[in-house]
C-alpha cells in the first residue's frame, strides 16, 4: 500500500510521518502521535468530539484526511496548556463556569469555543450558541458551556479575579435555567 | 469507520488535475472532501486514486466582473458566508452559505463541491437556481458553460461529467433586491427536510430542496411571481412538477404542506407584495 509523507505543526512542533492516505486526521493525532485529548465521539461528522484548530479555523477531524493537513498548523486540546502551566482563557472558563459533566464532549467543545474567541472576543449568548451547532453534548444542556464561554470572554487572560474566589468554590450559576 | 485504501495525488492547477485524471484510471476529485469523506468512511463510494483540487489556490477567489459576480469552485462556503462583496449584490447566496451544517463543515466544504455532488437536500444548489446562475465547467475538451436551470440532471448527478471540473459559479447581480431562505430541520446542524429560497427583482426565481431526486427550481411559481401574482397564489404552484418522497422525516404530502408554508413565509420576510 503506498503511503505519502505528511508533516504537520502540531501544537507547535514540526511532525513528519508516512501515513497512508486514508488515515484520518483524528486517528493520525491519536494513535500516530498519541495525543489522545481529541476523542472520537460519532465518527459520523456529526458531533464535534473530535474538533481541533487547522490553520485558525476549527474542523471535525473524523472528516479530514492526514494528508489534507499537509504543511499546516494544528492545535489540539493539549497545545492550549502544558502541564502545570495556567489554563487558557476558555479551559479556566470551563473550570469556573462548570462547563462539563462527564467531560467527553469538552475536548471538541473547548477547540470550538477557543475558534469562536478567535474570532468574535465578545460573542452574544446567540453567537455562542450559533458557533457550537456542530459540537453536541449529552450532559449539561449547554447553558454552563454557554456561561464558560462568557466566562472566558470577561477574563481573555483567563485569571480568576481574587475577589471571585468564593465564587469559584460555589460556581455563579448566572443566566442559568430561566 | 476508514475508506477502502486508496492512493492520493495532489493537482496544482486546473491543468495539472485534468492531465492526473487522464492518467489514473478510477479517479475521483477530492476537493473540502464533507460529502466525499464521510461517503468513503461509510464504504458507499470507494475511488482508487483521490486527486486533491482542494488546494488550487487559483480557484477562490470572490471576484466583481461589473454586471455579474465570478465566485472559483473551491471558495469555501465559510468564505462565501463572510464576502462583503456577495452581502452587497448577492444576500441569498451569503445567507444561504451561512445555513449549511456547522461551522466546522463550512471551514472546509466548498461551492464547488456541494454543487456538484448535487444533493437534493443540500442548500447551496437552490441558491444557483433561484439566482439562475451559470456553471463553468472545464474538461480535456475545453471550456463550457451550463445554466443552473440545465446543471442538476439526476440524484447526485450534474452536468459535470467524468473527468471535468467546475471551475467557476457567475452569478448574475441582484443588488437590492429581496430575498428570502426558508430552511426547516429539527436539529440546528440537519440538512433541511425542506427549504425555500426566494429571489425577487428581474427574473425573480424560487427553488425547492429536498423536493424530489434533485434541486428544483419551481419554474410555475417563478413565473405567478414574475407576473406579480399575490402571494397565496405562487404557494399554490410552488409544488408542480416536484416528486418528493416518504422518508422517516415527513411524507411526501407534508412535504408539499411545507413546501407552501415556507414559500408564503419567505415572501412574507420579503415584504412581497403583489
Ligand atoms: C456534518 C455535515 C453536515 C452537512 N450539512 C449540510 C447542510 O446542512 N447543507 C448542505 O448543503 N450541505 C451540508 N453538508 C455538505 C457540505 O456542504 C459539503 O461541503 C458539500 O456537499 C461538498 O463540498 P466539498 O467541497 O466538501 O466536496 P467533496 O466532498 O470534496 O466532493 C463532493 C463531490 O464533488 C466532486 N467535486 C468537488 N469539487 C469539484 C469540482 N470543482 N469539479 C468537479 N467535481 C468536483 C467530488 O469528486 C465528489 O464527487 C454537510 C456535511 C457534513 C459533513
Ligand atoms: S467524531 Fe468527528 S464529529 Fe463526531
Ligand atoms: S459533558 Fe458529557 S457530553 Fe458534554
Amino acid at each position: 500500500m503506498s503511503t505519502v509523507s505528511v508533516s504537520v505543526t502540531v501544537n507547535g512542533e514540526l511532525r513528519t510521518h508516512e501515513v497512508e492516505p486514508r488515515v484520518l486526521l483524528v486517528h493520525y493525532l491519536r494513535d500516530v502521535l498519541r495525543l489522545t485529548g481529541t476523542h472520537v465521539g460519532c465518527d459520523t461528522s456529526n458531533c464535534g468530539a473530535c474538533t481541533v484548530i487547522l490553520d485558525g479555523a476549527a474542523v471535525k477531524s473524523c472528516t479530514v484526511l492526514a494528508v489534507q493537513a499537509r504543511g499546516g498548523e494544528i492545535t489540539t486540546i493539549e497545545g492550549l496548556a502544558a502541564p502545570g502551566e495556567p489554563f487558557s482563557a476558555v479551559q479556566q472558563g470551563f473550570h469556573q463556569e462548570h462547563g462539563l459533566q462527564c467531560g467527553f464532549c469538552t475536548p471538541g467543545m473547548i477547540m470550538a469555543c477557543t475558534a469562536l474567541l478567535g474570532e468574535n472576543p465578545d460573542p452574544t449568548e446567540h453567537e455562542i450558541r450559533h458557533a457550537l451547532e456542530g459540537n453536541l453534548c449529552r450532559c449539561t444542556g449547554y447553558q454552563m458551556i454557554v456561561n464558560s464561554v462568557r466566562w472566558a470572554a470577561e477574563h481573555p487572560d483567563g485569571i480568576v479575579p481574587e475577589s471571585s474566589d468564593a465564587a469559584s468554590s460555589a460556581p455563579s450559576t448566572q443566566g442559568a435555567g430561566s | 469507520m476508514i475508506p477502502v485504501s486508496f492512493d492520493y495525488v495532489e493537482a496544482t492547477s486546473v491543468e495539472h488535475a485534468l492531465a492526473l485524471f487522464a492518467e489514473h484510471d478510477d479517479s475521483k476529485f477530492l476537493a473540502g472532501g464533507h460529502s466525499l469523506v464521510p461517503m468513503m468512511k461509510l464504504r458507499l463510494v470507494s475511488s482508487s486514486v483521490l486527486i486533491d483540487i482542494g488546494r488550487i489556490t487559483e480557484l477562490s477567489y470572490i471576484e466583481d466582473r461589473g454586471d455579474h459576480i465570478a465566485v472559483g469552485a473551491l471558495t469555501r462556503h465559510r468564505e462565501v458566508e463572510g464576502s462583503s462583496l456577495l452581502a452587497e449584490h448577492l444576500g441569498l447566496l451569503a445567507h444561504v452559505a451561512g445555513q449549511v451544517g456547522d461551522p466546522q463543515v463550512r471551514n472546509r466544504g466548498t461551492l464547488g463541491g456541494s454543487l456538484v455532488h448535487g444533493d437534493p437536500a443540500a442548500d447551496l444548489p437552490s441558491a444557483a437556481l433561484a439566482l439562475g446562475a451559470s456553471m463553468v465547467i472545464t474538461g480535456a475538451g475545453g471550456t463550457r458553460v451550463v445554466p443552473a436551470a440545465e446543471f442538476f440532471v439526476n440524484f447526485l448527478e450534474t452536468a459535470v461529467g467524468d473527468g471535468e471540473l467546475l471551475t467557476e459559479i457567475r452569478f448574475p447581480k441582484r443588488t437590492g433586491d429581496g430575498w428570502a431562505y426558508q430552511k426547516f430541520n429539527r436539529r440546528a446542524m440537519d440538512y433541511a427536510i425542506v427549504a425555500v429560497a426566494v429571489q425577487l427583482g428581474q427574473n425573480p426565481g424560487i427553488a425547492l430542496v429536498n423536493m424530489g431526486s434533485t434541486p428544483h427550481f419551481a419554474s410555475a411559481a417563478s413565473a405567478a411571481l414574475a407576473a406579480g401574482s399575490p402571494a397565496s397564489a405562487v404557494a399554490d404552484v410552488v409544488v408542480e412538477g416536484t416528486e418528493a418522497w416518504n422518508d422517516a422525516n415527513a411524507t411526501r404530502e407534508y412535504r408539499e404542506h411545507l413546501a407552501r408554508v415556507l414559500t408564503i413565509r419567505a415572501l412574507a420576510q420579503t415584504g412581497y407584495t403583489s
